[in-house]
């Protein structure tokens, strides 16, 4: 049976409920209702959203192969591709709002807080992945080096976790709980690389 | 220059018109307000009530609104998010309240939180700068901290001033967590003690203190990050030696025994060279000693601020 392609309605739905979490930010600014630091809160949720569709991508295909769903691994697109929307705006919203384009400002962040350095990493490493979410790119480039490529997720998730780990004064249970989820979906992936070669 | 003693301010520009207008009649009740507590028995609810106060110190800065200054509050013991401690905190006993005066002192005593509010108080505006980079202003009334200190009368040997927070597991839901070492101290240097601008806050905007804002006493040292600012206070000692902090204690790297505001000693993780105003848009810069130099700067002279940071 030939698997269907295009926007489908499973695709549609999970692009519709990526869009929640920005409408809901945008709801609450109309509303008036974003705290005593808004700037903080929209730059920060923003971070998060993106951490977790990352993470979600991530969990895609062990969750495939879990639960035999083979069609989970089409919703890796739009969500990869969402994930790098949130994160794309949380640089903009630190550039724009956070630190109003002070740019000596942002550029000595970036070189010298390792948390700012690790997360421009991240998103630096995001690029070329969002590029070449398109199936013409990945004729283009064959399906080798285009895999070869996305793998680059391995580096960026963890370096996402990083990112956030290192930015939060002392209450690290959250960070560390991304931190073990992302641990256990490379360690599933390093289990299954390690069997096949046997 | 920020810090203005010209008198264009009036007393009702910060305490709501309102209560300005009915000041005296506020005080009176302020009196009978005791005795309903003295009936109110031990349940354990915030406890609120008008401050009549004369406005000592202040700044032409617009205060930053109630809502924001007992919204937005870091009070770890109360949960580590900063919308938590105005949900959680009203679990605190905050009377019967009493200080413990002790160490090297020559009247060590305990000091019921009642004689301090029948004391004179004083209104203070002073900006605070979080380490987190925002800041706020806030109207403090409050007990010059070096007026609490001299009922001890420190010996001369006594070169600090260690304060530590109430530790009650049964009301603070958010000392399970051991992120930081319970009880929370804080430390001062004698001679940063007993500058006047270091205040013991009782109230703020003209009411008594919101738990969440450290009630019913707490220390407010402008120059310093808010952390220094120790809250719910239940004992003062005087030390020897330089006193362990909370902060400190957790990031010796990151949080030092000064911790004063400084534009150009940056946190190891992010800058200190501008602030967000809560209420503003745009980042501002942050002022060496938070603005208080022309007070404070004395106190310091001669130090490498890189080094004792």
């Amino acid at each position: 049976m030939k698997a269907k392609r295009g926007f489908t309605p499973d695709i549609a739905l999970i692009c519709g409920l990526c869009l929640l979490p920005v409408l809901w930010l945008l709801w609450r600014f109309f509303q008036n209702d974003l705290g005593v630091n808004p700037v903080e809160t929209v730059v920060r949720q923003l971070g998060v959203w993106g951490l977790r569709l990352l993470v979600l991508g991530l969990a895609l295909t062990p969750l495939a192969r879990l639960l035999r769903q083979g069609r989970l691994i089409r919703w890796r697109r739009p969500i990869g591709l969402f994930a790098f929307g949130y994160v794309t705006l949380h640089l903009l919203s630190y550039v724009v709002i956070d630190q109003y384009f002070d740019w000596a400002q942002i550029w000595s962040d970036i070189l010298k807080r390792p948390y700012i350095t690790f997360g421009m990493a991240a998103f630096v490493l995001l690029i070329p992945l969002a590029l070449t979410s398109f199936n013409a790119a990945i004729r283009r480039l064959g399906g080798v080096v285009w895999r070869n490529l996305h793998r680059l997720i391995y580096v960026i998730v963890p370096l996402g976790a990083l990112h956030y780990f290192l930015l939060v004064k002392a209450d690290k249970s959250m960070p560390l709980v991304y931190a073990a989820i992302i641990a256990v979906l490379l360690a599933w992936r390093a289990w299954e690389w390690a069997r096949k070669k046997v | 220059m920020l810090i203005r003693h010209t008198p264009d301010l009036t007393d009702n520009d910060v305490t709501p018109k309102e209560v300005y207008l009915r000041r005296r009649e506020i005080m009176a009740a302020g009196i009978g307000f005791g005795l309903a507590l003295a009936g109110a028995g031990a349940q354990a609810a915030q406890v609120t009530g008008k401050l009549s106060a004369k406005r000592t110190f202040w700044t032409n800065e617009t205060p930053t609104d109630l809502e924001a200054v007992t919204g937005y509050n870091n009070f770890y013991e109360f949960g580590t998010d900063k919308l938590e401690p105005v949900k959680y905190a009203s679990a605190l006993t905050t009377r019967p309240w009493t200080v413990k005066l002790d160490g090297d002192c020559a009247k060590p005593q305990t000091v019921d939180i009642e004689t301090l509010l029948k004391g004179a108080l004083e209104e203070r505006i002073y900006r605070l700068r979080c380490v987190e980079g925002w800041s706020m202003v806030i109207p403090w009334i409050g007990i010059p901290l070096a007026e609490v200190i001299k009922r001890a009368e420190p010996l001369s040997k006594a070169k600090y001033v260690a304060f530590e927070t109430a530790l009650r597991p049964k009301e603070m839901r958010g000392v399970s967590d051991r992120i930081l070492q319970w009880p929370y101290v804080e430390g001062l240097r004698m001679d940063e003690a007993m500058n006047p601008l270091a205040l013991l806050a009782v109230g703020l905007y003209g009411d008594l203190l919101p738990n969440q804002n450290g009630a019913p006493i707490r220390l407010v040292v402008p120059w310093k990050y808010g952390f220094k600012s120790i809250k719910s206070i239940v004992r003062i000692s005087f030390t020897t030696r330089e006193p362990p902090t909370s902060w400190n204690r957790y990031a010796p790297n990151e949080y030092g025994f000064y911790s004063n505001v400084n534009p150009q000693v940056d946190h190891p993780r992010w800058s200190q060279a501008t602030e967000r105003r809560i209420g503003e848009f745009k980042r501002r810069p942050t002022l060496m000693f938070n603005g208080y130099a022309d007070n404070v700067a004395h106190l310091y002279a001669g130090m490498d601020l890189k080094k004792y940071y």
